[in-house]
């Protein structure tokens, strides 16, 4: 291994924007036939890495090398003729053409007046479907595959050209079990057909299962590599994070409230079934499984954002209909959502009208909004939540991931719910503000709110949980007190694999 | 790289400005330069009567400016203003003014209302239900009159012409509905939670959803909004007119929502305000007249604002990308 | 799976199926309304049918086009206004004066190449700006109709050549030239659609614009050809129409853009762009045009056309997002 040469080389990359220095000296290389895992915290610099390979930014400083020969992008098309392709988590399919058409997009075969060669490129497309085996045709039409096969349909993109280096980029957030395990097979094959491999993730897991090296990176700073057979996760955890971000298990104390929710058998289609579960005030419960298992689709239901088709939902004892988002506010119960950008926020308005949207009908003075009212709630959060903004008039768009967070669950904090749902409470935030959530979300349990937290971290949902509810496939598969769960039997447990039913 | 050679924040801060405030600027250049060409430009006459002439296109936007900030389209006020007119028209001759007038608005908005419900309740497209709604209250119309002109028979007999001729403390009545309607639902939308729900849902319609905003309602009563508005125009022109053929209001959803954009609202939702819209108006207005004083023929004024819509626009989006020319490849 | 293949078939041959209805409705109750003795589904009538499609059908075409890009072109009735002043006012211009009938060829290719750089206008400015299609073609919908008012003002512009008539008013196999050049049209830009790189990279492009960027289809130049097509085509539809009538009214056109766009869009093309079809625009077209007549026929009302055909364009769209509702597992946002 040691005489080839590398099929990528990125040496000594400096890039900064105003104000920040995105990447400071990095390096980092892939040889042929490896898989390279490269982690790093959300702002540490992987994906500004990964933009200068693309040819999105031109570096400040530093070499990229294809086989050890120079080479300059200037655009992802570039890199692309040199071999260096990307599967970007975001798929970038036409989802209403063939595959053969996705896969050769942009360089159709053409035959003379502009023609298409349709009888070369089913051809051509289909020996490389064959070569991944992914069991459709090239005439099948993207949009009808799963995300799963959609992203083979980008993998057999990459193949059109001879690919020296392949990067992943989260490749299996959005995938089932069962379609990750598909794709680890084709990451294989890649692999022992030469190509080297950049593997990006956070899932710790996934990346001791899949890579021979693991790279780290932190605050656009190289940490080092480790081989993965000689390391373990919480090594590279301490590359990766620095100071070590305190996820010790939460050890309940005190005496919980009574029942402030109960769900019983509360069912919607074939996203979950039959679920039960009850939240005391005063408790914190998480809910962890795998995306797809219905832990998003259960908080949306109780937010009247889903119609159940079976079950009931009862607060503090009675029984509730909750139709609409409206009717959920009205009961007291508050959702943090999982995708700030999209559902959280609107970013084009300023900080504080964001934070006072569900009640602006509340805040007024006769028939007007106060103005007075609603800066006095904009400060008062601004305050407890340490929300780091100029001024109420800035718009959202402007802030950080971490204080754009701060400021929806300031939003549903000022409500006053007496249950607080927080799907993904850090996603993309950054590791200091992820701590501040963390203990927020501990104190507000310790002021008696029942709190939800989904979270797809697992350190996230062990320090922060006074009982933790597995899923799998729809269904609440156990209950664990915060005695009884530990990393084993979690993992058994949202893998369908843990026994019967524990209530 | 370019934009690095000379100073880059005065030239950032310049160019903001211009985009925030750039019609505005636009506008009082406009003005002082047909004032210099021609000094019966700002005369009161002349500028009440160009307030005056752009007052029925002008109430018409009022009411679409809180359909288009809410992120939808409506084609089909060009329609409705002819349906309120020759409705008010008919009607007068036959139930009398009085009865005629609020018959007449809530004909017209009950449309407003159908449409509220296909676009907010059904969630239906706007551009689409509104195209069809264009045609079909031109049909609607066109059944209701027979396809005949309508005409008030006693013009003299009637205090119906007031609203449209009239005047009160020397400013014609148009001009004060148009100003009066102007300064009402600019408080509705910048000082009561109705206005800042509209700009929620036109924001981001669902985080508004996730934040207990109810779209489908919002939506709905921006709806009702424009199609009063519409009522309003229509029953100011079927005042000044006492008469009306049935292709009244044609083409004018599109010369509407001109002078929105004009304005500075985004068709993408969101932003604008009352008060761009009236520029926007008057701009077009102003730009007709005074093209008109200095001598042009009446059909330069279509190929300047084609000129100044497609500026007006460009020079916003150039600003927030920050860079002139589109980057598309 | 059988499922989705019947309502995939639904979908896309929905629109032919609404046109046997009209015509089985229509002859039915022309039978017993009608004061006409020949039936509605008289060939002679079917070709009238045919050929009173043409001008807003060929433009419709170009707009099928433009709106699996993505776009949308407000400025086609402006633009089948100017290029048929054009191709008239050309007609008497001195420096043709010593040309005799040649100047025909002469005018149309004047008005053609104006319909095309009103397209190549319209494709600049949305490439180079970045402007949306909506704002640039509404701006544009104004400023041609200006150019439109230049030649005569408000006065109509005329020339009559008979020889232009003649060929105009001329059929070939009992097709007349209009009805012609619609299905010519159709067959090339079918063909164009469905078997060239240039169609297939217009549904990537409206598809997911960013994955044909990416894909390295210069998407700008691509976005321009297509509005020069649909200028075009304008111009085309205003050469075949004006041909016959030999003279133009300075408002001629107006609202074109509209009715342009219902069709399309009765023939199931979205406005999201990425999917729609050629020969199915045909289908919105003819349908459309076999309403306009139908009611005439049984004796309704013309005046209840345009509440019909707003009807229909709504529910059309009611039915399409029933189809693809995904029950009871919706998200209510």
């Amino acid at each position: 291994m040691t005489e080839r040469i590398p099929a990528l080389r990125l040496e000594n990359i400096v890039k900064t924007f105003p104000g920040v220095r995105a990447l400071n000296g990095v390096s980092f290389e892939v040889m042929p036939g490896e898989v390279h895992a490269l982690l790093g915290e959300n702002g540490a610099g992987k994906s500004t890495l990964m933009k200068v390979l693309g040819g999105v930014h031109q570096p400040d400083e530093g070499r990229i090398y294809v086989e050890e020969s120079p080479a300059v992008m200037t655009n992802p098309l570039e890199a692309k003729s040199q071999g260096v392709v990307f599967i970007h988590q975001e798929l970038s399919l036409a989802e209403e053409m063939t595959a053969a058409e996705n896969i050769y997009l942009g360089e159709l075969p053409r035959k003379s007046f502009g023609r298409v060669d349709w009888p070369r490129l089913r051809a051509d497309a289909g020996a490389i479907l064959d070569r991944l085996n992914c069991g459709f045709g090239p005439d099948q039409i993207v949009g009808e595959l799963s995300i799963a096969k959609q992203q083979m349909v980008e993998i057999a993109r990459a193949l059109t050209v001879d690919a020296k280096a392949v990067i992943f980029d989260e490749p299996t957030a959005s995938l089932t079990d069962a379609e990750k395990e598909v794709l680890f097979d084709v990451i294989r094959d890649l692999r022992t057909q030469g190509v080297g491999i950049v593997y990006i993730s956070h899932r710790m897991e996934e990346i001791f299962r899949i890579s021979d090296r693991i790279s780290v990176l932190r605050d656009g700073t190289y940490r080092g590599t480790l081989i993965t057979e000689e390391t373990d996760e919480e090594a590279v955890t301490k590359l990766m994070i620095g100071r070590s971000l305190d996820l010790s298990r939460h050890v309940p104390e005190g005496a919980l409230g009574g029942v402030a929710l109960e769900v019983q058998g509360l069912s919607c289609g074939h996203l979950f079934e039959d679920v039960s579960f009850k939240v005391h005030a005063g408790e914190v419960v998480g809910f962890y499984g795998l995306v797809g298992a219905g832990r998003t689709e259960i908080a949306e239901t109780l937010f009247g954002l889903r119609s159940p088709s079976a079950g009931q939902i009862l607060l503090n004892g009675e029984p509730v209909r909750i139709h609409s988002p409206v009717d959920a506010i009205s009961h007291g119960i508050s959702l943090v959502p999982e995708s700030r950008k999209e559902q959280g926020l609107v970013l084009g308005m300023n900080c504080r009208d964001n934070m006072t949207l569900p009640q602006v009908d509340d805040l007024t003075a006769g028939p007007f909004v106060s103005e007075g009212a609603e800066i006095a709630v904009f400060d008062q959060y601004r305050d407890r939540l340490q929300i780091k903004t100029p001024s109420w008039r800035q718009q959202v768009k402007n802030l950080s991931g971490g204080n754009q967070q701060k400021i929806v669950i300031g939003k549903w904090l000022s409500m006053r719910p007496d249950v607080l749902i927080v799907d993904e409470p850090t996603r993309g935030v950054d590791v200091g503000s992820k701590s501040e959530i963390h203990n927020l979300i501990r104190e507000l349990a310790g002021q008696g709110y029942a709190v939800i937290v989904i979270s797809s971290e697992m350190p996230e949902v062990l320090h922060v949980s006074d009982r933790v509810v597995a899923m799998y496939h729809g269904r609440i598969t156990r209950t664990f007190t915060a005695a009884e769960v530990n990393e084993d039997n979690l993992v058994q447990a949202i893998s369908g694999l843990g026994g019967g039913q524990v209530a | 790289m370019a934009d690095t050679a000379t100073n880059p924040v005065s030239l950032k801060r310049a160019g903001n400005f211009l985009a925030r405030q750039g019609i505005l600027v636009a506008f009082v250049i406009f003005m002082v330069g047909f004032a210099l060409a021609n000094d019966r430009f700002l005369d009161m006459d002349n500028v009440l009567g160009v307030i005056r002439s752009s007052t029925i296109l002008g109430v018409m936007a009022l009411g679409v400016t809180f359909v288009v900030i809410s992120g939808n389209l409506d084609l089909s006020v060009g329609s409705m203003m002819s349906f309120a007119t020759i409705v008010v028209l008919d009607l007068h001759d036959k139930i009398g003014p009085e009865l005629a007038i609020p018959l007449m608005f809530v004909m017209t908005m009950s449309l407003g209302a159908l449409i509220g419900f296909l676009v907010g309740y059904l969630k239906l497209n706007s551009l689409i239900v509104t195209l069809g709604m264009l045609s079909a209250i031109h049909g609607l119309t066109l059944t209701y009159s027979g396809g005949k002109n309508i005409d008030i028979a006693d013009k003299e007999g009637t205090w119906f012409s007031i609203l449209g001729q009239g005047s009160a403390l020397g400013i014609p009545i148009p001009i004060l509905i148009f100003l009066g309607l102007a300064a009402l639902l600019s408080i509705l939308l910048t000082k009561m939670p109705f206005g800042r729900k509209v700009y929620a849902v036109g924001g981001n319609g669902t985080a508004a959803t996730f934040s207990g905003i109810r779209r489908a309602r919002t939506v709905f009563c921006c709806y009702l909004i424009s199609s009063f508005c519409v009522a309003t125009a229509g029953l100011i022109q079927a005042s000044r007119s006492m008469g009306s053929q049935n292709t009244v209001g044609q083409g004018m959803e599109l010369e509407v929502l001109a002078a929105i954009i004009l304005g500075g609202a985004s068709l993408m939702g969101g932003s604008g305000t009352v008060f761009k819209t009236v520029i926007g108006v008057l701009i077009l207005g102003f730009i007709q007249n005074g093209l008109l004083l200095i001598g042009l023929e009446f059909y330069v004024q279509y190929i300047v604002t084609w000129i100044i819509i497609i500026l007006a626009v460009w020079l916003d989006i150039a600003a927030k990308r920050g860079r002139l020319w589109s980057p598309i490849a | 799976m059988e499922n989705i293949n019947l309502r995939k078939f639904l979908k896309r041959g929905a629109i032919w199926g609404f046109i046997v209805l009209e015509l089985i409705f229509f002859t039915v109750a022309g039978h017993f309304l009608s004061l006409s003795e020949v039936s509605f589904l008289d060939p002679e009538n079917m070709l009238l049918l045919l050929k009173q499609s043409a001008p807003i059908g060929i433009i419709a075409l170009g707009m099928t086009i433009v709106m699996i890009n993505g776009n949308i072109d407000l400025s086609v009735g402006a633009t089948f206004a100017l290029a048929g002043v054009v191709m008239l006012d050309s007609m008497s211009w001195a420096v043709f004066a010593g040309l005799g009938d040649w100047v025909i060829p002469v005018a149309w290719m004047i008005a053609l190449a104006t319909g095309a750089f009103l397209g190549l206008i319209n494709g600049m400015i949305v490439w180079k700006t970045g402007v949306d299609a909506f704002i640039v073609t509404l701006g544009a919908m104004l400023g041609f109709r200006g150019l439109v008012f230049m030649f005569n003002g408000e006065q109509p512009t005329f020339h009559l050549n008979w020889t232009m008539v003649d060929i105009a008013e001329s059929s070939f196999f009992g097709l007349e030239l209009p009805a012609i050049v619609l299905l010519l049209c159709t067959l090339v830009l079918w063909l164009v659609m469905n078997r060239t790189v240039h169609g297939r990279n217009a549904y990537a492009v409206g598809d997911n614009r960013e994955a044909a960027v990416n894909a390295g289809i210069k998407v700008g130049p691509h976005m321009v050809w297509n509005f020069v097509l649909i200028g075009f085509l304008a111009a085309l539809s205003a050469v075949v129409f004006y041909s016959a009538s030999g003279s133009v009214n300075p408002n001629d056109g107006m609202l074109y853009e509209l009715w342009v766009i219902t069709a399309v869009v009765l023939g199931g093309t979205k406005l999201t762009g990425g999917s729609g079809s050629i020969i199915n625009t045909l289908g919105g077209v003819i349908a459309i045009q076999i309403l306009r007549k139908g009611l005439g026929h049984i004796g309704a009302d013309t005046e209840t056309v345009n509440l019909v055909i707003g009807t229909i364009l709504i529910a059309v769209l009611f039915l399409d997002r029933q189809l693809n509702r995904r029950g009871q597992e919706e998200l209510k946002v």
